[in-house]
């Protein structure tokens, strides 16, 4: 994995404190809470947490994608050092693609049923005003880059395979030539040698083109693979960041000890698998103290009324009392 | 990919709605004639009309003989029912002596294919702009006023609405017509009597379409709030589409696909016609001829209309099945 210089010349996208709610008849809960993090150009970073940790509103936020329902409260997202009206449709449309693409999960729905793939891979070099036969063209090109016939471009969606309808995703997310890709759990739906084929393609498409790489996903045998950083969300919060390395090898937040362990590791021979007992907590009622507390092996007293700052040494960030700065120097570390 | 080979698999899907439609036709048929020798009555009886005390049952027997009445009902009567259908012969009504049912239905239809289809198109371009629009701003005024009032519409029984519409604009406002097609002593043909004839069409054509159009409406929203929740409305949007480029190039088109099912097998009533709406406007249609079938138990003619309707029907099915190949890339597969 290539060390990418850090820095603010080389940083395209900052979320700065960003938190979204989504309101629901009066009822609001909060998806996003105070992220922050930087993404620089041509870097590779997963975002990992479970079903509703936040990690698909903060790709959706990112895109300025989020539904009519979601409200951003505080925070704000810039690119290339500018900020992005991200709950402006008409503001983000000239962004959208050209800047940062996504890629869905093409096996599933994410293609038009009735539409020519070739046709929409050239959607969007169109509206920017690329003439229709040159689009065309630029469609069956990026069909040829990511493995796919040219002459398959007349086939609709349903006449192609799962892979191959993740492989057209790719293609049309790479038609405007963005500088951002996020992929939202890109090989999900797919089986294992899809995936494999899938993530071997974004890495390869990812080093061609310099493009950073957003990945979210749930899995994370999968980051190992394709990404050069990971941050570990957790009930709308980061609370792990650091490089692949770094996290695998001896991750600091309980939460990111228990996703690394409950991977089934099969040297080992192990017959059980080891799920991380209880369920997140409420994102309506927002208990407080540290979101993690009440499923933690570690949990102590503090931890029950105080949450965590998300607390940074050098390139690694991490949300919990065990590391943070002021409980060491208190020394009142209270096992519960 | 071999273009050929689609073309084969398209051809084959074709001849194979063609061939259904045609056996669907031939049951329709079979169909119709038992119904018609199964219900109560004898025809021979029934020509010469309640006067049995005065008919000797030597005049009976000939007349069964005459009409083919004496042979077995199974292949004989069947098979001349059939031949003579396929010729396009339904035989003689009782009601009107002397006349064809296929005279009859003839000169009734174009009132009937003029009231209804007339209906239709206004029911189906406002329903399905309306539902389409009601579904794409879900929760909006359009779509509460538009839901709403489709679903009173459609609860509401039409010949009730023709009534209230005769009440208000014929009876009280004295606008329009409300009674007939034509006024008397029209001179035929002339711009003045096609003029007439329309403002005689208003009021049973509103209400014809007014009936139909909530289901439409109804239809259309479902399609396009199903169609809005789709993940490739979400790609739309990320690739930069505005609101008004996705509707048209991404949403109307797949919320078109139960909306033309709809649309086409509703054809087959435009021949059906509507026969409330007829009998409340005295509309010289299929329906009033129905009803006045009905009343004189004048089976040739019924089972004429019954013929005319499962012809129709099925004809429309037939079309549909056409249509939803060209919209829908999955279906010729």
């Amino acid at each position: 994995m290539s060390e990418v210089f850090r820095s603010a010349s080389g940083q395209l996208l900052a979320v700065d404190g960003l938190s979204v709610d989504y309101g629901l008849k009066g009822i609001s809960s909060r998806a996003l809470h105070e992220v922050s993090f930087d993404l620089q150009a041509g870097e590779a970073v997963a975002l990992v947490g479970e079903s509703g940790s936040g990690k698909t509103t903060t790709a959706m936020a990112i895109a300025g994608l989020l539904s009519t329902d979601a409200r951003v409260t505080s925070g704000e997202v810039r690119y290339r050092g500018a900020r992005l009206q991200i709950d402006d449709d008409a503001a983000m449309r000239p962004h959208r693609w050209t800047e940062t693409a996504v890629v869905f999960q093409g096996a599933m729905n994410a293609l038009n049923p009735v539409q020519r793939i070739a046709k929409q891979i050239a959607e969007p070099c169109m509206l920017n005003g690329m003439p229709r036969e040159a689009a065309m063209t630029r469609a069956k090109e990026l069909l040829e880059l990511v493995g796919i016939p040219p002459d398959r471009g007349t086939a609709y969606p349903h006449q192609l395979s799962g892979g191959m309808r993740q492989r057209v995703m790719i293609a049309m997310a790479l038609a405007c030539r963005p500088s951002i890709i996020i992929g939202d759990e890109p090989t999900t739906a797919l089986d294992v040698i899809n995936q494999a084929q899938i993530l071997k393609l974004l890495v390869e498409l990812r080093s061609k083109f310099n493009l950073a790489l957003l990945l979210i996903t749930h899995d994370l045998s999968v980051v190992a693979e394709t990404c050069d950083r990971v941050m570990i969300m957790y009930a709308g919060r980061i609370v792990e960041d650091g490089t692949v390395a770094e996290i695998f090898a001896a991750p600091k937040h309980p939460y990111t000890r228990l996703l690394i362990e409950s991977i089934p590791n099969p040297a080992k021979r192990q017959r059980v698998l080891r799920p991380i007992p209880g369920d997140p907590p409420s994102l309506i009622t927002r208990p407080p103290g540290c979101p993690f507390h009440t499923r933690c092996p570690s949990s102590m007293s503090i931890c029950a009324t105080q949450a965590p700052a998300l607390e940074s040494t050098g390139q690694r960030r991490v949300a919990c009392h065990l590391h943070s700065s002021q409980m060491k120097s208190d020394g009142v570390l209270v096992h519960a | 990919m071999a273009t050929c080979g689609q073309g084969g698999r398209t051809s084959r899907r074709i001849g194979g709605i063609v061939l259904r439609a045609i056996v669907t036709l031939l049951m329709v048929a079979i169909l119709n004639f038992i119904l018609f020798r199964v219900i109560p009555g004898d025809p021979a009886g029934l020509l010469l009309d309640g006067s049995r005390s005065a008919v000797t049952s030597e005049q009976i027997e000939a007349q069964r003989e005459r009409w083919g009445l004496d042979r077995p009902l199974i292949p004989d009567q069947v098979l001349d029912y059939l031949s003579a259908t396929a010729k396009g012969d339904l035989g003689y009504s009782f009601k009107f002596r002397g006349q064809r049912v296929s005279d009859l239905l003839l000169d009734r239809l174009p009132a009937t294919i003029a009231l209804v289809g007339v209906a239709q198109i206004i029911a189906i371009s406002a329903g399905v702009m309306l539902g389409i629009y009601a579904g794409w701003r879900r929760g909006g005024a359009v779509d509460t006023i538009a839901t709403g009032g489709s679903l009173a519409l459609y609860a509401t029984p039409s010949f009730w609405l023709g009534m209230v519409l005769v009440v208000v604009f014929s009876t009280k406002l004295g606008w329009l017509p409300g009674y007939g097609a034509y006024s008397p002593g029209a001179d035929t043909g002339s711009l003045a009597w096609l003029a007439d004839y329309l403002r005689h069409l208003v009021l049973p054509a509103s209400t014809v379409a007014l009936g139909i159009m909530g289901q439409y409406v109804l239809v259309a929203r479902a399609a396009m709030s199903d169609v809005v929740a789709e993940d490739y409305m979400v790609t739309a949007r990320a690739k930069g589409l505005t609101s008004g480029q996705m509707l048209l190039r991404h949403a109307f088109r797949n919320a078109m696909l139960p909306v033309v099912t709809l649309v086409t097998l509703n054809l087959g009533y435009v021949v059906a016609g509507a026969i409330t709406v007829e009998t409340v406007f005295a509309w010289p249609g299929i329906g009033s001829l129905t009803v006045g079938a009905l009343n004189a138990r004048d089976y040739p003619v019924l089972q004429g209309v019954f013929l005319l309707l499962g012809t129709s029907i099925v004809f429309a099915n037939l079309i549909a099945d056409l249509a939803y190949g060209l919209l829908d890339p999955r279906v010729t597969q």
